[in-house]
């Protein structure tokens, strides 16, 4: 019934769209997508009784496409009661002793929880089939060794030929450089912080310090992202440029420092709290080897405790890179616009996520190679950000099971 | 460290000398300092997260309050109800806006005389400064012909004057006796006492801060200029070079040189007009006697005997200026009578001319000007003017897009928790949906919305910007932290329940649906709550489908278009006007609420029904 009602959605207005345009006589015939859709929008109109001052082949077009629109609600309505009728028939003629029921029942439950748990498998199926199409689709327009390792990111396509840019370059080496730029200062921040604390929290803090310094770093988890962006660019942004400026430095306002920084600690809950988790899982017996030996209490977490959780914190430094990549409305209010192919964190970048929020939001036809650059952008996003996670969960699992 | 392969024989443990007694010392402050870093990391994200809240409540506090001007408005017939039907639908279409303008006309009539101040006059009300006004005659239509008291909304600019963002006001009671010499026009004033120089050295004191700043400014730039010549001549050397040896780089080159040339005189240019603009400051600050005051200078405004005068020319003891209220006598004010008011932000920096400020300080001194709850944010749409923006058509959007996502996200969640928990084989197929769902929760949130954007606002063609698209997006998004939480909901139940269930001839599905599932669902709630936490204070997916218009209506369903509280806080973050800063943080505050609310609820949830087996 469902799939009855979802298959007639997209289809019926296309065949009604197709009805009309087929009626339409051959000199008014559209020649490509463009001028197709203004007259499909015209037709439109007319079929919803604002006819005033259409042509007349335009007229009876609407006509058509009004009668082939009703036509396909109808059907709709007739379909779907004849199969409920057909169904209900069915259901009473099974019905009688010897029907087992609940076995029939749970069969279909048991179908249907395995049609949601394969939701999960179909949004990774979604994501990557969509950023994928779009992806080749901009390959076939732009050379993907170009966008790859070009040098220059200048999306903007001119409408006419002769101005300024009007090539629309599409190297996106500065957004990568950016990104890093971003994401290195961010992980000097939260690196340091995160472990410093997730060791004190797992080796030296008493119950109570702990159940009053994680939630502190957890809330710093649940803070909106646009929330720290807004810190960013109005308060963290502005300081930055005053004592860079004080202090002779040539700061600008839409800096990488600022952005990074707001962005660190909002990473830090995410090497905290995972190393921590880390950290508690090395067995005790290793500890009390090593205070056995007369080790002190930091010189027994340095030497013993960190290199057997290094592959854990590894991970967790990983996951946390991906997130500092990924993160998008921080960068996208702190951060600047323009490709600069630069490594001055005092300076604006940009960042792949900020371009992707550039080309997508607003006006756009899904044609131009802007759009398209942006989904290539993500499918880069995507992949990066997935090998990431795979790698580190990975090693996180493997690291839990060797000392379980 | 006592190292026996190498010495003949075991030495003895050194532990009392001196040097062993500093390297135990040394040790120890070694872990001292471990320890410090530690709790010195805490302190810094503690002190980062206390730094956040509290300049974001400074920054949201003007935004809670709002000041209206009480008026005595004539609720006459030929405006209000022209064709004199008496119904409420005619009265609430009437214009309500003029009978206001009147009234404030009323209190400045010099003001009104003239097309250009009575405009700048009409500028201090708000554009839904007569919403009130309308409430109040459509509700009881005889009062129409009665005059009537209303508190009307302010302008955004000179609501922020009374919340003191404008400008700083200073005021001084004059010492002395103040003799102004006429009631308008060009007037000056003598004063017993010295009751200027505190005000002119003040001034004088800014302009010298604002000198010396520029003449910093002058200097940066002309080490800038010293760069560009030095590249410029290098590039010209080049380019020469060039046009000998390698024709095909001289276009190149000379592309370069152009931008360097025209960058090198801009900066020259730079250098030029500030110099010029500190040098004229100059002169004023190091000037003695008279001090004439320009807009670029903080203004000085002198209110005595009802009227205000802006001053032009200060010394110590006398100005002169011009009138913008006419005094009501050119009588001797006695000292404590009159003030003189310094505006530390120059005229020309600021959007409220000193005319308006001088017509604000009057109705202030009259007593009409009162602040209250800033009960439209909560109770409005959004706006262009940043004193009607509110948050209410963003709160719903939330609200819909909310249900939507919990809609679709927990039923399915909670179902694929069951299946994968109690029902999956254990085959390579559950642990790639379960691989897939670990790294599903780690995908960037923008990622699934170019997943909304492709799939379902282009292929399923659903409507853009609406609540059912950004719900069915973010169901996607927390759907892995709910599956997730349920498993762990899930397995926390003892096999001994189920095991009971089965014992007395339920089958699988119903000891898992009557027994198992009940009991884990404190945790699943509580996964849920959380879920819908994060998917509450999402942006940046949102932005990509769209939800991100300029929406004035307030949504009556999830397919009207809509923007969410997160969104909105990045939409007027973007504005450049003070007023909507202040909106900015206090919708974040707001925001921020639900979420404590959310996640203390998820607490108490998991803190009441948690049970240990």
């Amino acid at each position: 019934m469902l799939l009855l009602f979802i298959a007639w959605g997209p289809t019926a207005p296309r065949l009604a769209d197709h009805m009309a345009l087929a009626s339409l006589p051959a000199d008014v015939q559209p020649a490509d997508d463009l001028t197709r859709d203004a007259r499909l929008r015209e037709i439109r109109a007319v079929a919803d009784g604002q006819s005033a001052g259409a042509e007349p082949a335009i007229q009876a077009a609407g006509k058509t496409f009004a009668a082939w629109r009703s036509l396909a609600e109808w059907g709709l309505l007739v379909v779907g009661l004849a199969l409920g009728a057909l169904g209900g028939f069915w259901a009473y003629r099974q019905l009688g002793a010897r029907f087992r029921a609940r076995n029939r029942f749970e069969t279909v439950v048991k179908v249907i929880l395995i049609a949601c748990s394969t939701v999960a498998i179909l949004t990774t199926v979604g994501i990557v089939f969509s950023v994928l199409f779009e992806t080749l689709r901009f390959f076939a327009r732009y050379p993907a060794w170009d966008f790859l390792f070009g040098l220059q990111w200048s999306p903007q396509t001119a409408i006419r030929e002769d101005q300024v840019g009007s090539s629309g370059a599409f190297g996106a080496v500065p957004l990568f450089a950016g990104t890093t730029l971003i994401m290195l200062i961010a992980m000097l921040v939260a690196g340091p912080i995160g472990l410093f604390s997730a060791i004190y929290m797992a080796e030296y803090a008493s119950r109570r310090v702990r159940a009053l310094a994680k939630p502190i770093l957890e809330i710093l988890a649940g803070v909106p992202t646009v929330v720290f962006g807004f810190f960013a660019a109005l308060t963290v942004a502005p300081l930055i440029r005053t004592y860079g400026e004080a202090l002779g430095f040539d700061v600008a306002s839409e800096s990488a420092l600022a952005a990074g920084l707001v962005m660190g600690v909002m990473i830090i809950p995410f090497v905290s709290s995972l190393s921590d988790d880390i950290i508690n899982a090395v067995p005790q017996s290793l500890r009390d080897g090593s205070y056995g030996m007369g080790a002190t209490k930091a010189e027994t977490i340095k030497k013993v405790v960190l290199p057997a959780a290094l592959p854990g914190i590894v991970s967790a430094f990983m996951l946390a890179i991906s997130r500092a990549v990924g993160e998008t409305m921080i960068v996208v209010m702190a951060a600047g616009l323009s490709g600069n192919l630069t490594f001055n964190p005092l300076e604006a970048v940009t960042t792949v996520t900020v371009q992707i929020k550039t080309l997508l939001v607003g006006d756009q036809e899904f044609d131009s190679a802007k759009t398209l650059s942006a989904f290539a952008l993500g499918f880069v996003l995507f992949f990066f950000t997935l090998m990431l996670n795979i790698v580190a969960l990975r090693v996180v699992r493997r690291y839990r099971e060797q000392y379980d | 460290m006592t190292d026996i392969a190498v010495s003949a024989r075991p030495r003895a443990v050194d532990l009392s000398s001196d040097a062993a007694r500093r390297r135990t010392r040394k040790r120890y402050r070694a872990e001292a300092r471990f320890r410090a870093y530690g709790i010195a990391a805490i302190l810094f994200a503690l002190a980062f997260l206390v730094f956040l809240v509290s300049d974001i409540v400074i920054k949201a506090i003007p935004a809670f309050t709002l000041n209206s001007v009480a008026l005595e408005i004539e609720a006459n017939r030929e405006d209000l109800d022209p064709q004199g039907t008496g119904q409420p639908d005619a009265i609430a279409r009437g214009d309500f806006v003029a009978p206001i303008r009147t009234a404030l006309q009323g209190i400045f009539p010099d003001a009104a005389a003239e097309r250009r101040t009575r405009q700048a006059l009409n500028g201090l009300i708000s554009s839904g400064g007569d919403e009130e006004f309308r409430k109040l005659v459509v509700a009881d239509p005889s009062l129409i012909g009665s005059k009537l008291t209303v508190p009307v909304l302010l302008s955004d600019d000179a609501d922020l004057f009374f919340k003191g963002i404008v400008t700083d006001v200073d005021a001084e009671v004059g010492r002395g006796v103040a003799t102004p010499s006429a009631v308008s026009g060009d007037v000056t004033i003598l004063s017993s006492a010295n009751d200027f120089a505190n005000s002119v050295v003040e001034i004088k004191r800014a302009l010298s801060a604002e000198a010396r700043r520029l003449r910093g400014e002058v200097e940066r730039y002309q080490g800038l200029l010293a760069t560009y010549s030095a590249a410029l001549t290098t590039a010209q050397g080049e380019l020469a070079a060039a046009r000998v040896s390698a024709p095909a780089d001289v276009p190149r080159l000379e592309g370069v040189v152009a931008k360097l040339t025209s960058d090198r005189d801009s900066i020259a240019g730079q250098i030029q007009s500030l110099g010029a603009i500190a040098a004229e400051l100059e002169t004023h600050f190091t000037g003695s006697g008279a001090e004439p005051l320009d807009e670029k200078v903080p203004s000085l405004l002198v209110q005595i005997n009802g009227g205000v005068v802006k001053v032009t020319e200060a010394s110590n003891s006398r100005i002169s200026g011009t009138t913008l209220i006419p005094l009501q006598s050119a009588n001797e004010a006695a000292a404590g009578t009159w003030e003189v008011v310094t505006l530390s932000a120059p005229e020309a920096n600021r959007k409220l001319s000193d005319q308006e400020v001088a017509w604000l300080m009057q109705l202030e001194d009259e007593g009409r000007v009162t602040s209250g709850f800033n009960w439209l944010f909560f109770t409005s749409g959004d706006s262009r003017e940043a004193e009607l923006a509110g948050i209410l058509g963003a709160l719903s959007g939330s609200f819909y897009t909310m249900i939507v996502t919990l809609i679709i996200s927990l039923p399915i969640g909670v179902a694929a928790a069951i299946y994968l928990e109690e029902f999956a084989p254990k085959n390579a197929w559950t642990d790639v949906i379960e691989v897939n769902i670990n790294n599903l929760a780690a995908v960037p949130s923008i990622i699934f919305g170019l997943l909304g954007l492709a799939i379902f606002l282009n292929f399923f063609g659903l409507p853009r910007s609406t609540p059912l698209v950004g719900g069915l997006v973010l169901a996607l998004l927390v759907l892995p932290t709910i599956i997730i939480a349920s498993r762990a909901a899930l397995k926390a139940v003892p096999p001994s329940i189920r095991e009971a269930a089965l014992g007395v001839g339920a089958s699988h599905q119903q000891a898992v649906f009557h027994h198992v599932l009940p009991l884990a669902m404190p945790g699943v709630l509580t996964g849920t709550i959380i879920g819908m936490a994060h998917a509450l204070g999402e942006t940046a997916p949102l932005l990509l489908i769209g939800m991100i218009a300029f929406i004035v209506d307030v949504p009556g369903g999830p397919t009207d278009a809509a923007t969410v509280l997160p969104v909105q806080i990045f939409l007027w973050s973007d504005l450049p006007e003070v007023g909507f800063q202040a909106k900015t943080a206090a919708a974040i505050i707001v925001l921020l609420m639900f979420l404590l609310v959310m996640n203390g609820a998820a607490i108490t949830l998991r803190k009441r029904f948690e049970r240990r087996w």
